[in-house]
C-alpha cells in the first residue's frame, strides 16, 4: 500500500439507481466526493477515503478523539440524509469500511437477499424520535410525608432526612418511569416498530433533570400527521413531562437483523 | 418516503418552558446513538470495534465528566444505573456507619471525646445537641 492508498467507506444500501447516480456535490467523512457502487440491483453509497487516516490503528485514535467523531459522525449522518431524499435507504453503521469497490460488489451480491428484505420492511416508513424529560422535584413525594419524627436527635433526624431524600428520588424516578412507560404505550400504538435508547449524556446532550424515555418510532408515512398529534396531545395531558420530537430520521434504529440485536 | 427532499432532521418539543436555542438542528448526541451504536451491521475488511468507542468516549468519559455537573443540581440519579450501582451501596453502608457513630457520640458520656470542654466554663451547653436548629 501507498502512502495515498484508499479504501471504501460505505454510507448506505439503497435499490440500484439506473441512471440517476449519487447526489450531487456531496461530500463524505474525507471531504471526498460521494459516489455509487452497484450490483445485484442494489446501489451502496460510498467514498474513497486515505487509509492514512481510515486504517485501523489511525481510525481508531481518531474515534477517540471527540471533534473528529463528531465532523464524521455528522459527514456519514448528512450523506445518508442525501442519498435518502432520493429514494430508500438502510443507513450503515459508522466506520464499514472495505479495502475497495470490487469487494463492496461482492457484498452486494451475496447479501442482495436480506438487503432487498430490508429495504422492503422499511419502504413507507420514517423514524421518528420521540424523548421526554422532566424535572425530578415534580415527581417527588409530598414533602409533609419526609419529616422525622420529633423524639429524634439532630443527627438521627439529619442522617433520616438524607435516606428519606434519597428514596424520594427513587420513588420520583419509579413515577417519572412509569409515566414514560405510558406515553411509549400510546405510541406504540401507533408505530410499525418501537426502539429503545439508553438516556443520553446530560452534558453531551445539554439537559438538565432526567431522561426518562429516548425511543424511536418506525411510523407509517400515512401516519405521521396522527403521530406528532399523539405526541403533542401527550404534553398537554402530561404537563410534567417535556416530550421532544425529532425527525424525519433514516431508519436507523430499524434495519438491523433481529438476531444482530439479540446479538447484544 | 413522503418526505422526499433533505432530511434535516429539526426537533422540536411538544409543551413544556421553550427550549434554550443552542440546540443543534440534529443534535450530536441523537447522531452519535444512531450512527455508532444503529444502522445495520455489515463486516467490512476493517474492524474496529465500536462498542469501546461507544462506551470509552461517550458513556463513561463524559458521564464522569458529568457527574459533578449533576451532583451541583442535587441529582444522584446513577445511583439507580444498575451499571453504577455499587456506589449506592457504599453510600448506604458508610450512611450506617455514621449513624452508628453518632449514636455511640449521643449516648455515651462524651467528656473524653471533647477535651477542650473539660474546663467547665461550657458546661451549660453540653454536647450542644439541645439547642439545635
Amino acid at each position: 500500500m501507498t502512502e495515498d492508498a484508499r479504501v471504501t467507506w460505505l454510507y448506505a444500501v439503497t435499490a440500484g439507481r439506473d441512471e440517476r447516480g449519487a447526489p450531487p456535490d456531496l461530500t463524505g467523512v474525507s471531504d471526498e466526493p460521494v459516489r455509487l457502487v452497484e450490483n445485484a440491483g442494489l446501489a451502496a453509497v460510498v467514498g474513497s477515503v486515505p487509509l492514512a487516516d481510515f486504517g485501523e490503528e489511525p481510525l481508531r485514535a481518531h474515534l477517540e478523539d471527540l471533534p473528529w467523531l463528531e465532523r464524521a459522525a455528522r459527514a456519514h449522518h448528512r450523506v445518508i440524509g442525501r442519498a435518502a431524499g432520493y429514494g430508500q435507504v438502510i443507513p450503515l453503521r459508522f466506520a464499514t469500511i472495505y479495502h475497495d469497490d470490487d469487494r463492496v460488489r461482492t457484498m452486494l451480491r451475496e447479501r442482495r437477499d436480506d438487503l432487498t428484505a430490508t429495504l422492503a420492511r422499511v419502504a413507507g416508513r420514517t423514524e421518528w424520535g420521540v424523548k421526554a424529560y422532566v424535572d425530578p422535584r415534580a415527581f417527588l413525594p409530598d414533602p409533609a410525608d419526609d419529616e422525622a419524627s420529633g423524639d429524634d436527635s439532630p443527627g438521627t433526624a439529619y442522617l433520616l432526612r438524607r435516606r428519606a431524600q434519597r428514596d424520594d428520588k427513587e420513588t420520583a424516578h419509579l413515577r417519572a418511569t412509569e409515566r414514560a412507560e405510558e406515553v411509549h404505550t400510546a405510541l406504540t400504538a401507533l408505530a410499525a416498530a418501537s426502539a429503545a435508547h439508553p438516556p443520553q449524556d446530560a452534558r453531551l446532550a445539554a439537559y438538565e433533570g432526567w431522561m426518562v424515555l429516548n425511543n424511536s418510532y418506525l411510523v407509517p408515512d400515512d401516519r405521521t400527521e396522527e403521530f406528532t398529534a399523539a405526541v403533542t396531545g401527550l404534553g398537554e395531558r402530561y404537563p410534567d413531562f417535556d416530550l421532544e420530537v425529532s425527525g424525519p430520521w433514516p431508519p436507523y434504529s430499524f434495519t438491523a437483523p433481529p438476531e444482530a440485536e439479540e446479538a447484544l | 418516503m413522503s418526505q422526499g427532499a433533505d432530511w434535516n432532521v429539526p426537533s422540536r418539543r411538544m409543551g413544556g418552558p421553550p427550549e434554550p436555542a443552542s440546540r443543534e438542528s440534529a443534535s450530536l448526541a441523537d447522531i452519535l446513538e444512531r450512527v455508532l451504536d444503529k444502522g445495520i451491521v455489515i463486516a467490512g475488511d476493517i474492524q474496529i470495534n465500536l462498542l469501546d468507542i461507544e462506551l470509552l468516549t461517550i458513556k463513561i468519559r463524559l458521564l464522569i465528566a458529568s457527574v459533578d455537573r449533576a451532583k451541583e443540581m442535587g441529582i444522584d440519579w446513577w445511583e439507580h444505573d444498575p451499571t453504577l450501582s455499587s456506589g449506592a451501596r457504599d453510600v448506604l453502608d458508610e450512611n450506617e456507619r455514621l449513624r452508628r457513630r453518632v449514636g455511640e457520640l449521643e449516648s455515651g458520656p462524651g467528656a473524653d471525646r471533647e477535651p477542650e470542654r473539660d474546663q467547665g466554663h461550657e458546661r451549660g451547653r453540653g454536647r450542644g445537641r439541645e439547642d439545635g436548629p
